[in-house]
C-alpha cells in the first residue's frame, strides 16, 4: 500500500501535512485507473453539513490492510465508499479498475462484511446464502454448493439449517462472513468482522483472513482490537476525524514519526556499560536500568545509531546480547502517538 | 437461460420468500378478504335478494368504488411501498446493493413479485366476490348468467382490470417507496387524488390510474350530478396509458435504484 501523493510506502500523515488543513493533505497527483489495487483520489464524504471522510487519496494492494482508529473516524465511512454503499461526495473511488456504476462487474469481485446485524426474516443461514447467490446469476444447484463451501469455511455446517433470527451474535457474524466470501471476490472488506465471536471462532476467523490474503486477495479489515490488527495486518491505515493520519506498513510508520523516540529494550549481561555508552550519544534521549537488571530501555532519534552502537559496544566490550526489542513499534503505539486515547489528532 | 432473466427470477423468489416469513403479508390479506366477506355476510343475512340484473350493477358499484379505490389501492400501497423502503427499515437493502445485478434488474424483479402477489390476491378477491354474489339466486341462475349470459366476460374484464390496477398502482406507489420514508402520505394522497377524480376536469382526469380503468369497466356506474363527464377512453388507450405510465414511473424507480445508497448508519 502506498500514499496516493508523491510520499513513500509507510508515512505518518502528519508529517506530510504542509499549509493544508487536512492531516492527511497534501496537493496530490491525479491516480490513473488501476486495474491491480483499490484507488481513492481525493475522496470527500459529507453527510449534510456533518463530515464522513475529507479529502482521501490512498491506495490499497494485495495482502491485509487495516483500518484503525476511534468511534466516528470515518472507518465504516471508507469502507461503505468502497463497496458502494454510500456515493462519495467528490473524489472518485475505484477497485480493481471498477466502478460502483458497474454493478455487475464491480459486486463481482468485492465481497463485504458490514457492522449492520439484520437480516431478512425467515431464512435460515443456508437459506439466506444460496438465495443471494442465485441474484449473482448462479443456478440453484451452483448456488446450494457455492453457499455450502461458504459456511464450511466459517465452520458453521451445524447451524446452516436453523433460522438466523435464532442465531447468537457470532453465528450471525459468522455468516456474514460466509455472504462476504461465497462468490470468492478479489477485494474482501471487513468491519470489525471479530465482534461478537468467542476466542477460538476469533482464532479461525484470523486464520481464515490470513488463509485468503496469501491466496492474493485485498483483505481489508477494520477492528478496534489493535493487537490483533497488529498479527495480522500487512499495512494499517489510521483515521481519525474523517482523515487518514498514517498509512503503510507499521514499522515504517513509527520510524517516520521523529517527534517521538523509539523506544527500544535491550536485554544483556551488562546493562550498566550499555546505558553509560548510550548516554554520550547526541540522538539518544533517554536510557533507564531496567528494575530487574537485564537489560536497558533506550529512547533515540535515530534507531540505525543505535543499532551501530551497540555493534560497537559488542565488539569493545564484549557485551553479550540477548535480544534487542522495539517496544513501542506496534499498532498501539503508534496509535497512541498518533491519535491517543481520546481520538484526537496529535499535532 | 440468460443471466438478465435468471437474477430477475431470484428477485422475485427473493421477495416472496420475505413476503410469506414476515406478517408483510397479513394486511393485504385481510384487505383481499374484505369484498368476499362482505358479500357472503350479506347473503347471509338477506333472505330476499336483488334480481341478477340488480346484482350486476351493485357488483359495478362495489368493484368502482369500494375494490378498485380501496382494497386494492391499499393493497397495493402496503405491498409495493414496502418492496424498497420495507428494506431500508428493516435494514436489509445492502444485501441487494451489494450484488453484482444491474439496478434495472432489482427494480424489474421486485416490481414483478408485488405484481405477483397483488394480482394473485386482488384478481382472486374480484373473481371470487363476483361469483359470490352472482350466487345469490341460486347455482342454476348463476350457471345461466356466466355460461349463457354475459357473466363469464364479465368476469375476465373485472379481473383483469383488476390486474392492470395492480399494475398501475403498483408502478406509483414502488415510487412513492423510494421517495417517501412515511409511506402513509403518499397512499391518502393518492386515495383523495383517486376519489376525486370523478370531479376533475377532462385534463386532470387522465393523470390517474382509475381514469383508465373506469373507462374498461363492462358496467358504467353513475358517480351523481357533480360529476364531471368525459368521453371515456377506448380500451387500447387505456391499457397504452396505464402501459406508458407505467413503465415511466419504472423508469424512474430504476434511476433512483442506481442512485440508492444505504443511510441506516451513522459511523
Amino acid at each position: 500500500m502506498s500514499g496516493a501523493n508523491a510520499s513513500p510506502s509507510g508515512r505518518s500523515h502528519q508529517e506530510m501535512s504542509g499549509a493544508n488543513a487536512s492531516p492527511s493533505g497534501r496537493s496530490h497527483q491525479a491516480i490513473s485507473s488501476q486495474p491491480d489495487q483499490i484507488v481513492f483520489t481525493n475522496v470527500s464524504k459529507y453527510y449534510g453539513e456533518v463530515l464522513g471522510v475529507n479529502k482521501i487519496n490512498l491506495k490499497i494492494g494485495p495482502g491485509i490492510t487495516s483500518l484503525v482508529g476511534p468511534n466516528g473516524s470515518g472507518k465504516t465511512t471508507l469502507m461503505n465508499l468502497m463497496t458502494g454503499l454510500i456515493k462519495s461526495t467528490r473524489g472518485d473511488i475505484e477497485v480493481l479498475g471498477a466502478r460502483t456504476d458497474d454493478p455487475e462487474s464491480f459486486y463481482s469481485r468485492i465481497g463485504y462484511c458490514p457492522q449492520f446485524d439484520t437480516f431478512p426474516k425467515g431464512f435460515t443461514g443456508f437459506g439466506l446464502l444460496s438465495s443471494l447467490l442465485k441474484l449473482h446469476g448462479y443456478s440453484r444447484r451452483e448456488a446450494e454448493e457455492t453457499a455450502w463451501r461458504a459456511i464450511e469455511q466459517v465452520h458453521m455446517t451445524d447451524a446452516a439449517h436453523r433460522r438466523v433470527a435464532g442465531y447468537s451474535k457470532g453465528m450471525r457474524q459468522r455468516i456474514k462472513l460466509a455472504l462476504a466470501i461465497a462468490h470468492q471476490p478479489r477485494v474482501l472488506v471487513l468491519d470489525e468482522p471479530l465482534n461478537g465471536l468467542d476466542p477460538m471462532a476469533r482464532a479461525e476467523s484470523i486464520g481464515l483472513f490470513q488463509k485468503l490474503a496469501e491466496s492474493g486477495l485485498f483483505v481489508i479489515v477494520s477492528s478496534h482490537v489493535l493487537h490483533e490488527i497488529d498479527i495480522i495486518s500487512d499495512a494499517v491505515v489510521m483515521m481519525s476525524n474523517g482523515y487518514i493520519v498514517a498509512e503503510g506498513d507499521i514499522q515504517d510508520v513509527r520510524e517516520e514519526m521523529a517527534e517521538h523516540p523509539m523506544e527500544i529494550l535491550v536485554r544483556c549481561d551488562q546493562p550498566a556499560l550499555l546505558a553509560r555508552r548510550a548516554f554520550s550519544e547526541n540522538h539518544v534521549v533517554e536510557v533507564r536500568i531496567e528494575e530487574d537488571g537485564t537489560g536497558v530501555l533506550v529512547r533515540t532519534r535515530n534507531l540505525d545509531q543505535l543499532y551501530m552502537l551497540i555493534n560497537r559496544v559488542v565488539l569493545e566490550e564484549g557485551l553479550t546480547i540477548e535480544g534487542v526489542i522495539p517496544v513501542d513499534e506496534d499498532v498501539h503505539s503508534v496509535y497512541s502517538y498518533l491519535i491517543g486515547s481520546d481520538g484526537a489528532i496529535k499535532l | 437461460m440468460s443471466k438478465v432473466l435468471k437474477q430477475t427470477i431470484a428477485v422475485v423468489g427473493f421477495e416472496l420468500r420475505k413476503f410469506s416469513a414476515g406478517r408483510k403479508w397479513v394486511f393485504p390479506v385481510l384487505l383481499a378478504a374484505g369484498p368476499v366477506s362482505l358479500v357472503s355476510m350479506l347473503l347471509l343475512f338477506d333472505s330476499n335478494p336483488p334480481n341478477n340484473g340488480d346484482i350486476t350493477e351493485i357488483f359495478a358499484v362495489m368493484f368502482q368504488t369500494f375494490i378498485l379505490r380501496l382494497v386494492i389501492m391499499f393493497g397495493c400501497a402496503l405491498v409495493f411501498s414496502n418492496l424498497y423502503r420495507g428494506d431500508m427499515v428493516t435494514r436489509t437493502i445492502h444485501f441487494y446493493l451489494l450484488t453484482p445485478t444491474r439496478r434495472e434488474v432489482l427494480v424489474a424483479g421486485k416490481y414483478l413479485s408485488g405484481l405477483l402477489i397483488t394480482a394473485t390476491l386482488y384478481g382472486a378477491t374480484v373473481a371470487i366476490t363476483n361469483i359470490v354474489i352472482h350466487s345469490a339466486n341460486g347455482r342454476a341462475i348463476a350457471e345461466a348468467h356466466f355460461y349463457n349470459g354475459p357473466g363469464m366476460i364479465e368476469l375476465f374484464s373485472y379481473v383483469g382490470i383488476a390486474v392492470l390496477a395492480c399494475i398501475g398502482y403498483g408502478s406509483v406507489f414502488m415510487l412513492t417507496g423510494f421517495l417517501f420514508k412515511n409511506p402513509a402520505i403518499p397512499a391518502v394522497f393518492v386515495l383523495l387524488w383517486e376519489s376525486a377524480n370523478v370531479f376533475l376536469p377532462s385534463a386532470l382526469k387522465k393523470i390517474s390510474v382509475v381514469h383508465y380503468l373506469q373507462s374498461i369497466t363492462p358496467v358504467p356506474i353513475p358517480f351523481g350530478p357533480f360529476a364531471v363527464i368525459t368521453a371515456p377512453a377506448s380500451v387500447s388507450a387505456s391499457v397504452g396509458g396505464l402501459a406508458v405510465f407505467t413503465v415511466v414511473a419504472l423508469v424512474v424507480n430504476t434511476l433512483l435504484m442506481r442512485k440508492a445508497e444505504i443511510s441506516y448508519s451513522s459511523d
